[in-house]
Parts: C-alpha cells; sequence; structure tokens
C-alpha cells in the first residue's frame, strides 16, 4: 500500500540513449556483482559463517551503482549498517569484504568491525555505522575540514554521506544539516529511500514524507531521483557532488528504490503487505536494466549469462579465501584500543587479578 | 527468597523470560488506563525482540505507540508525558542506543523531582536489554548499566529470572519514580517458573538465590544464571558457593551483600561489563567497609575486557566473562587447585 502511494519522479533515462555500450555492459556488471554477493551473503548467514547483523543491498543495486559511479576516488564515503555494495564498488575486493563478513583478519577491518562497520582508510571508504545516524556528523566535519584544506573548484574532493529514510528522523540528521548549510560545506546527503526503516514506512515516520524537501529548512537544495534507474541516479548524484565541489553548496538527494527483503537477513518481513513485496519485486532493478540492454542491442542474452556467472564465480572466490583466512589473534585483543602504548594500560582479560599484591 | 509484597496465589507457570515482560505488560496496560508504550518498532513489527508481540491489536495505536527513530525525542516525550499524569512505558531498542535519550534521562527525568522540590512525579519506565556475546560487534554489545546506576534520582533494576522480570516490571510501572528496567538479549529465551496473578517486588533488595558457606558470588542479570551454574558445578566438587542476585543496581542492597560475605568470608563478583568503576568496583568497596574483618581472602571481580567489544569470535568469547573464568577465580580465592578436567 505504502509502496504504491509514494511518489516516484518520472524517469529521466527511459531509454539507454547515448550512453557508451561499454559503459552500461561495466554497470551490469558492477549490480550483477553486488546482487551475487548479497546472495552469498544471505545463504552464508544460513550457514553460520557469518554472524550478527546481516543487511544486504538487494533492490538496491542500481542505487549503489550509479552513486558508486559519481563518486570520485578522492572523495570521502560514509555510510549506514548496509554497506557490502558501496564497499565493493569503491573498489575493495570480494575477498577482503567476505573476510569481514566471516569476522577473518584479512577481512577490510581485520575482522573487528563485520557487516556493518566496513572501512577501509585507502579507498576512502570512512565507515560503515551500525547506529542509526551516527555517521552524519562525522561525515559532515570531514567536509568541514575538506573546506579548510582545499580550495573548491573542479578537482576538490567532497564528501558523500549515505542514510536511511528512516534516519532522516534522528536529531544527527537535522544538526548536521544545518551545520553544513550554515557553513556552506562541500558534502552531499543521500538519503536511500527504500520505503521502510524496518517495519515502519515513510509515511508513519516522517511527517513531510518527500524527504527531499527537508532540504529546504536548510536553505540546500533537495532532489529526488528514481533510484531503480542506475544513469538517473549517476547523473544526480554528479551534479550534487559538482556543486559541493566547486560552489561549497551542500544537497540533499533523496533516491527512491525498494528493499527487496527483510530489514536484515533473519527479518521474514511478514508486517510487509503483499502488495508491497509484489512492487518491490518488479521493480528490481537488476532484471530490468538486464532486459533494457539485451532490447537495446548491448548484450546478447549469452552475454548477459556470461556475465551473470563471472559475478558468481568471483564471489565463490571470496567465499574460499574468506573460509580459508585465519580469526583475528586472540593474543591482539587490545591491539588497536589506543594509538601508542599507555601507562596501566587495562589489558586483562576475563578472571585475571588485575593487581598483583605488592 | 524474593521478597514480594503482595501475593494472592500459588499456582505457577514455566515461561520465557520474553513471555513474563509480554504477559506484564498487558496486565498492566489492563490494570490502569494511563499507561501506554512507546518505542521504535513496538506496534506493527512487534518489538525487535518480540516483547511487544499482540498488544497493538489488542490495544490500539493510542496505547501502543510506534515512534521514529528519534530516541532523544521520544523517550523525552514519554517523560513529558509522565510529568502530567500518565505511566509510560519505553522501550529503547538496546541500551546502546539509550545513549542518543540520554540528556532526557540523565539532565531532566533523574533531575526533576529533587530540583522541582517534589512538585512533579516521574512515573516513567525505561525497558532495554543490554548484553554482547552475539556478534553485534563494538556499538551494538554494550552493557552501560553503571551510567545509569550511577545517578542519583533514577532506579535500576535488572532481573535474571522470568519471576523477577514480571515482579520488578510490575514494581517499576507502579512506581512514581523513572526506572531503568535493564533486560539481556541472552536471557529473553530462558524459562523458568512464573507465579500467576498479581506480583510485586520491592525495588532496592537483592536475594539469595542460592545458600552456600564457603564463598559468595555476587551478580545479577544474565550474571546470576552463569553465577549459579558455576556454583552448581562446584558443588558436585564439594565446595559450598552462595549466589546473591543484586536485581536493583540503585538502590543497592548493601546489607544483604555483607551479610552474606559476613557468613562465607570469601566474596567474587561476576560483571558483564567492563571492569574498570564497574558494579563489582561498588560491591568490593561496599564488602571493605562493610565487613573487612571477615574476609579470608581479597574479593575478586570477573569481568569483560576493557576494549570495544570485537565482531570476530574468537576475540569476543575472549573479551566476555565466561563460566570457566568465574569458577577459576573462585577456585584462587579458596587457594583450590583446579581439577583435570576443568575446561
Ligand atoms: C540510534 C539507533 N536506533 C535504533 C537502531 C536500530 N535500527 C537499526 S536499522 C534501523 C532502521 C533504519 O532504517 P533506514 O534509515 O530506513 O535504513 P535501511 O535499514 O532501510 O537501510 C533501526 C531502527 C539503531 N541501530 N540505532
Ligand atoms: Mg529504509
Amino acid at each position: 500500500m505504502a509502496a504504491k502511494a509514494r511518489t516516484r519522479p518520472e524517469s529521466t533515462v527511459e531509454s539507454t540513449g547515448g550512453e557508451p555500450a561499454d559503459t552500461l555492459r561495466d554497470y551490469y556488471e558492477r549490480m550483477s556483482l553486488v546482487r551475487a554477493f548479497e546472495l552469498r551473503s544471505s545463504e552464508m548467514y544460513a550457514r553460520a559463517k557469518i554472524g550478527g547483523y546481516c543487511h544486504l543491498n538487494l533492490g538496491e543495486e542500481a542505487t549503489v551503482v550509479g552513486l558508486m559511479a559519481a563518486i570520485e576516488a578522492r572523495d570521502y564515503l560514509f555510510t549506514g549498517y548496509r554497506d557490502h555494495g558501496y564497499a565493493l564498488l569503491r573498489g575493495l575486493s570480494p575477498e577482503r569484504v567476505m573476510a569481514e563478513l566471516f569476522g577473518k583478519v584479512t577481512g577490510v577491518s581485520g575482522g573487528r568491525g563485520g557487516s556493518m562497520h566496513l572501512f577501509d582508510s585507502e579507498t576512502r571508504l570512512f565507515g560503515g555505522y551500525g547506529i542509526v545516524g551516527g555517521q552524519i556528523p562525522p561525515a559532515t566535519g570531514a567536509a568541514l575540514a575538506l573546506k579548510n584544506q582545499e580550495a573548491a573548484g573542479p578537482d576538490a574532493a567532497a564528501v558523500m554521506c549515505l542514510l536511511g529514510d528512516g534516519t532522516t528522523n534522528i536529531g544527527a540528521f537535522h544538526e548536521s544539516l544545518n551545520l553544513a548549510g550554515l557553513w556552506k560545506l562541500p558534502i552531499v546527503y543521500v538519503i536511500v529511500n527504500n520505503g521502510l526503516g524496518m517495519g515502519t514506512t515513510v509515511e508513519k515516520a516522517s511527517a513531510e514524507p518527500e524527504l527531499y524537501k527537508r532540504a529546504a529548512s536548510y536553505r540546500m537544495p533537495g532532489v529526488r531521483v528514481d533510484g531503480d534507474d542506475v544513469l538517473a541516479v549517476r547523473d544526480a548524484a554528479r551534479d550534487a557532488l559538482r556543486q559541493a565541489r566547486e560552489s561549497r553548496q551542500p544537497v540533499l538527494l533523496e533516491v527512491m528504490c525498494y528493499r527487496l527483503r527483510g530489514h536484515s537477513v533473519v527479518d521474514p518481513a511478514r508486517y510487509r503487505s503483499s502488495e508491497d513485496t509484489t512492487i518491490a519485486q518488479q521493480s528490481d532493478p537488476v532484471p530490468s536494466f538486464r532486459a533494457k540492454l539485451i532490447t537495446a542491442g548491448v548484450l546478447s542474452e549469452t552475454d548477459a549469462a556470461a556475465i551473470d556467472e563471472a559475478a558468481d564465480v568471483r564471489v565463490s572466490e571470496a567465499v574460499v579465501f574468506a573460509d580459508e583466512s585465519p580469526e583475528p589473534d586472540v593474543d591482539d585483543l587490545f591491539k588497536y584500543v589506543y594509538a601508542t602504548a599507555v601507562a596501566n594500560m587495562p589489558a586483562a582479560l576475563p578472571g585475571e587479578p588485575v593487581m598483583d599484591a605488592l | 527468597m524474593t521478597e514480594i509484597v503482595s501475593t494472592e496465589v500459588a499456582t505457577t507457570r514455566t515461561i520465557t523470560y520474553r513471555q513474563a515482560l509480554n504477559e506484564t505488560l498487558r496486565a498492566e496496560l489492563e490494570h490502569d488506563d494511563k499507561v501506554f508504550l512507546i518505542g521504535e518498532e513496538i506496534g506493527i513489527f512487534e518489538g525487535s525482540y518480540k516483547i511487544t508481540a499482540g498488544l497493538l491489536e489488542d490495544f490500539g495505536p493510542d496505547r501502543v505507540l510506534d515512534a521514529p527513530i528519534a530516541e532523544e525525542g521520544f523517550v523525552g516525550a514519554a517523560l513529558g508525558a509522565a510529568m502530567v499524569g500518565m505511566r509510560p512505558v519505553v522501550e529503547i531498542m538496546t541500551i546502546n542506543f539509550s545513549l542518543i535519550a540520554i540528556d532526557q534521562i540523565v539532565n531532566h527525568a533523574a533531575k526533576m523531582r529533587s530540583m522541582f522540590a517534589g512538585q512533579v512525579s516521574i512515573p516513567l519506565v525505561i525497558r532495554m536489554p543490554g548484553g554482547g556475546g552475539q556478534q553485534l560487534a563494538a556499538t551494538h554489545s554494550q552493557n552501560l548499566e553503571v551510567w545509569y546506576a550511577h545517578i542519583p534520582g533514577l532506579k535500576v533494576v535488572a532481573p535474571s529470572t522470568p519471576a523477577d522480570a514480571k515482579a520488578l516490571l510490575t514494581a517499576a510501572i507502579r512506581d512514581d519514580d523513572p526506572v531503568i528496567f535493564l533486560e539481556n538479549l541472552s536471557l529473553y529465551s530462558a524459562k523458568g517458573e512464573v507465579p500467576d496473578g498479581e506480583q510485586i517486588a520491592e525495588i532496592g533488595k537483592a536475594a539469595v538465590v542460592k545458600t552456600g558457606t564457603d564463598l559468595t558470588i555476587v551478580s545479577y542479570s544474565r550474571g546470576t544464571t552463569t553465577a549459579l551454574e558455576v556454583a552448581r558445578q562446584l558443588e558436585a566438587e564439594g565446595l559450598s558457593i552462595e549466589v546473591v542476585d543484586l536485581r536493583s543496581l540503585r538502590p543497592l542492597d548493601r546489607d544483604t551483600i555483607c551479610a552474606s560475605v559476613k557468613k562465607t568470608g570469601h566474596a567474587v563478583v561476576f560483571e558483564d561489563d567492563w571492569l574498570s568503576y564497574g558494579i563489582g568496583a561498588e560491591i568490593s568497596a561496599t564488602i571493605g567497609e562493610g565487613v573487612f574483618d571477615f574476609l579470608d581472602a581479597p574479593v575478586r571481580r570477573v569481568a569483560a575486557a576493557e576494549v570495544p567489544l570485537p565482531y570476530a569470535k574468537s576475540l569476543e568469547k575472549a573479551a566476555l566473562p565466561s563460566a570457566a573464568d568465574l569458577a577459576k577465580v573462585v577456585r584462587e580465592v579458596l587457594n583450590i587447585s583446579s581439577t583435570p578436567n576443568d575446561n
């Protein structure tokens, strides 16, 4: 029901017109990789190879690919916990991402963060945060630093901060957007609006359910784009990033997509109406982009099948790597608590005495 | 052993901690129309841990209010409703997220009665689970009870059994002061006998949940479950262990703790939280002040390693206190070498 009521913008790119075939093919490869990775993550969770919470990008692949096609290597990316696809397309190997999910020392966060806390300083993937809204103030601060560190211009870096629709209701969102608007920071806040925060629809959670309009309170542009249209997402994100780099104009970009499954892998989503589930399945961006490319003659059915197969093989390699990697060494438990050795650092294991008799 | 102020019946049923909470919320919604529930995902989703299952359906959206993700906002809103005569019961999804609401809890809810010279009552309950051990990583595995136990004006309870979950939740909801009601992720499916009918515990009282003569283990919440397991295991080896379940962290029942240690002469505190400045530190100091002359050995604490809890199973397991750690320390305090078959 809720999904039906959601206003989706007219797709700006109905066809694949004008886009080089190689680029389109490349985008399909990326979407296929994210899809394969997430399906396998779900399977690995069921086999208890992955623990804790595990949130997937299933249904959001066009959004993930479009956003990651727009962001530049010099930009900083902050995200919530639904972060696997972004990490993969930021250039991290599926091996290191899967290893993190498996809690292995070869994982991107050394096995310490898990699914929700992927981090890679080299590619400027600055997390992966499990507390709703936790990423928004630090992302804003990174933009503040960029403003001080370099001049505005087409080559300047910017920050992209991803957050969910439900996350727009927490104080940190409003406080941060106000700061960014006030101080003119080079940041793009992207609301990945998949229609649900756990079991709660946008309409039940936000007094202004047209979330991009919230930008008005902070005098920044608010833009809404169809998240199932990879090219539209890319173009809107590029434009927003351009404003951030060149004019220090923060932007709020709302990307409309669907969450194909439950909130996390263990959520059967029984609260969801069958109508809503049907709409989500019908607008699944992976098969629809695939079909579009075949119709446009960019891919043959055989090409597309080969791409899907290659993605699956790639993910299988990642699983083998993750499986064979060692767990972190217990002797390293306290390794990263502080930057440097500090006098009297508490480093007792449970049950060890804190004092030797003097 | 549990202190019960009023009791009507003798029949009991074996139910889970989860079910005990659910039934108590239902009973209190029926008992007093000023009671209402508020929190994220408690209605349509039936609660992240299904504590509120069925309640929206039966009591409607005015009594079971789904809130957006806005902990500071809805905890503060519950506080305001309490100020003008309602009896809100807030669910915060886990204690970790309560840090976003801590200003409303610590700077406001805890202060109002005193600061306004008794003119206002805050009959507010904040329920939330803590606990690690489920690979939820550093931000989602904390206990933090000591943050609240430190604050005058709050009452803090932490039931370890389904029966106490019922009796303490009823007491908390009927209390005229803000009560922090601490649950634990790993207790929700634990089963226990629960007396039928209205049960109201006295907040501020600990319970001796197992008697013994050689050593006292003091614990609370999930820790009590582990303490009992270790006590029974050591009993098979001829040791007589007494277990004190705190039940209330603020106020703290110092008399019950000291009376037990006076008898046994040995004490170990077992807690899931980090060691420095923890509940164990308070218990240890209390024993030092109260029954120093009766101690035959220093009080020891078994607590979590002081590290943001890692996701990886190997590290998580090493960082959290286990039954084996507790058994080892009990033996050390009693100066007994461990048996070869011990892990
Ligand atoms: C401060 C805080 N409150 C509650 C939660 C529990 N929680 C985790 S995800 C989530 C829903 C977020 O929804 P949304 O922002 O739409 O993101 P999505 O999961 O749809 O990607 C909630 C309530 C949390 N992690 N942190
Ligand atoms: Mg959402």
